[in-house]
């Protein structure tokens, strides 16, 4: 397996009264996809919000790179390389399309050589560069969540289903993008439940369920095994078709 | 190609369905007055209640301006901003009074050099005050409205008890200077100078806040945390420092309003900020909570109404504004600009 440019050990995450991550274990490998699957309330998003600082872990460790970042600050995590893309997108709906990305080029306006590769995914964004991100559709609105993230580069891109609520085309669309992202150096780690999303990207894959990883592994193991899909996520790629 | 322009042309057809420019509570402000006139003796009469109303509008925009800055970036339920308000008149009031022969002479520029400095020490000492009382009294209850709410509450207490302390109890007469004091004709309608130099100070405050959110980096920041303040600081941003900065600034235009109030009442109490505080959470309301833009229609909206309520119906001068805060949310539930925060 290659060198983990992330790794949980023990992380436990607690949300008022609610003890949610309960001893969170495994490894990002360095310039790959990881899908993070599990069922609802499994704790996925917490997990990625916990590596994002913006729940913080009250037990555990979790190593970026080579460092220590439980305690690190958020920002100081963007600073480090890391992007997040939330589950509700979180893009800034009185910011148009152009603001939007701004903002999220810190050192400066966006390359138009990264722009162009930008505009190449979502070609959408250059026809709404100058519309306000709140009258986007969907779909739109979700290319312009992961485009700000990669407006520059990163070297790890967090990404909290990606595809929910979007149309079957538009998320044939995002399954092109993602491929073309994973020929960068950039390394993601994926929360989804679209199983042929996860099946059509992820090489490796965490399995949560209660709080907790059930399963690591390879993906394609995963996806060639019906029973431990129906085991591990209570259903099966055939009864998913 | 330039970040700053848009890469492709857009045909007019191809533009999204529902973008839009919101311009109809825009033309609430001229259709108010407008619709004031027929019910309004005299033309004369209508220009002097509308410069007026004008002019106390801008003057609580200048007050309201930071607290739904504040309230839009962290949240925060500050009931005692009132307090800047408060200590910016006095801190004003204190100078001017100390340079009374300047304010009392019929040249401007002696009027000036006594009233730039009075601005500046209330901005100054506003601003220093914010920065206190968010490190003190904000700070440790971020997140937690009801809690915000008491201690505001009694830091606006505390800050009234040390004015008292300070400047004693009695109210402070202030008179304005000399070049600003009188009013002058424009066909047969008498306009006080002071109140359009209310309304160019709020005209210039609002252009300033409008070019520093539309114009600059910094602006961008601001809408954006207004928005989503998790988000800002997923992009690497520090939004506490943000924060800080809005709140000292907010601070700082709640002392210049104080100043402007104070000129405009010509006396100064320890109550002045408090006595101001529902009047803006209502023009909050109006406007939409951590609005610029709505914070300002809604101040002007209300100081219109005041003031033409107060001509045609006094005793019902003092439910206008909550009647105007009414109709307007039958009209839009979240307010006339509503913020979509995250």
């Amino acid at each position: 397996m290659p060198e983990a440019l992330l790794s949980l050990a023990g992380v436990n995450t607690h949300i008022g009264q609610y003890h949610i991550l309960q001893g969170v274990n495994f490894e990002v490998p360095r310039a790959g996809l990881t899908m993070l699957l599990g069922r609802n309330g499994a704790g996925k998003t917490t997990t990625l919000r916990t590596i994002m600082g913006l729940w913080k872990a009250s037990a555990g460790s979790i190593r970026y790179d080579g460092r220590e970042i439980t305690r690190t600050p958020t920002p100081d995590l963007a600073q480090l390389g890391i992007a997040y893309v939330p589950e509700n997108m979180g893009i800034f709906a009185g910011l148009t399309v152009r603001e939007n990305l701004l903002l999220a080029a810190r050192r400066g306006p966006p390359e138009p050589k990264r722009l162009a590769w930008i505009f190449g995914l979502f070609p959408a964004l250059q026809k709404f560069w100058n519309t306000l991100a709140g009258n986007l559709s969907g779909g739109q609105k979700q290319m312009l969540a992961i485009a700000r993230a990669i407006v520059e580069p990163r070297t790890l891109l967090l990404v909290d289903e990606p595809t929910k609520g979007l149309a079957p085309s538009i998320i044939a669309n995002m399954v092109e993008a993602f491929r073309e992202l994973k020929r960068t150096e950039t390394t993601l780690l994926v929360v989804e439940q679209n199983f042929h999303f996860a099946r059509a990207l992820g090489d490796t894959v965490a399995v949560m369920d209660s709080g907790r990883i059930v399963h690591t592994g390879g993906m394609a193991e995963l996806a060639a095994d019906e029973q431990l899909q129906t085991k591990l996520l209570g259903l099966s790629l055939e009864s998913h078709a | 190609m330039s970040t700053s322009e848009q890469p492709v042309a857009l045909a007019p057809a191809e533009a999204l369905p529902g973008e839009r420019r919101d311009w109809i509570p825009l033309a609430l402000v001229p259709a108010i007055a407008l619709a004031a006139l027929p019910f309004i003796p005299s033309l004369p009469t209508w220009v002097t209640l509308t410069v007026a109303g004008l002019a106390m509008g801008m003057m609580i925009f200048m007050m309201a301006a930071g607290l739904t800055l504040v309230f839009g970036l962290m949240d925060v339920m500050n009931f005692a901003h009132g307090v800047f308000i408060s200590v910016g008149a006095y801190a004003a009031t204190s100078v001017l009074l100390a340079m009374k022969a300047s304010m009392q002479a019929a040249s401007l520029g002696a009027n000036l050099s006594a009233i730039v400095p009075a601005v500046l020490a209330a901005m100054a000492l506003a601003g220093l005050l914010g920065w206190f009382f968010e490190r003190v009294v904000i700070r440790p209850v971020y997140g937690d409205h009801l809690r915000q709410i008491l201690v505001t509450m009694g830091g606006l207490i505390v800050v009234e008890q040390l004015i008292h302390v300070v400047w004693g109890p009695d109210i402070i007469p202030l008179p304005r200077p000399a070049t600003i004091t009188g009013s002058f004709i424009v066909a047969d309608a008498a306009i006080e100078r002071y109140r359009v130099l209310a309304v160019l100070v709020g005209l210039a405050v609002f252009a300033a806040m409008w070019l520093i959110l539309n114009r600059t980096r910094l602006g961008l920041l601001i809408r954006a945390g207004v928005e989503n303040s998790e988000m800002v600081e997923s992009l690497g941003y520090r939004i506490r420092r943000l924060f800080v900065g809005v709140f000292v600034a907010g601070s700082a235009l709640a002392g210049l309003g104080g100043v402007m109030w104070a000129l405009y009442q010509e006396s100064v109490n320890a109550q002045i900020g408090m006595q101001m505080m529902v009047v803006l959470f209502i023009v909050l309301i109006i406007g939409g909570l951590g609005s610029v833009g709505g914070c300002f229609v809604g101040a002007l909206l209300v100081g219109l109404v005041a003031n033409y309520t107060g001509y045609l119906a006094p005793k019902l001068a003092l439910g206008s504004n909550i009647l105007l805060m009414v109709l307007v949310l039958l009209w839009r539930p979240r307010g006339l600009f509503p913020v979509g925060k995250a």
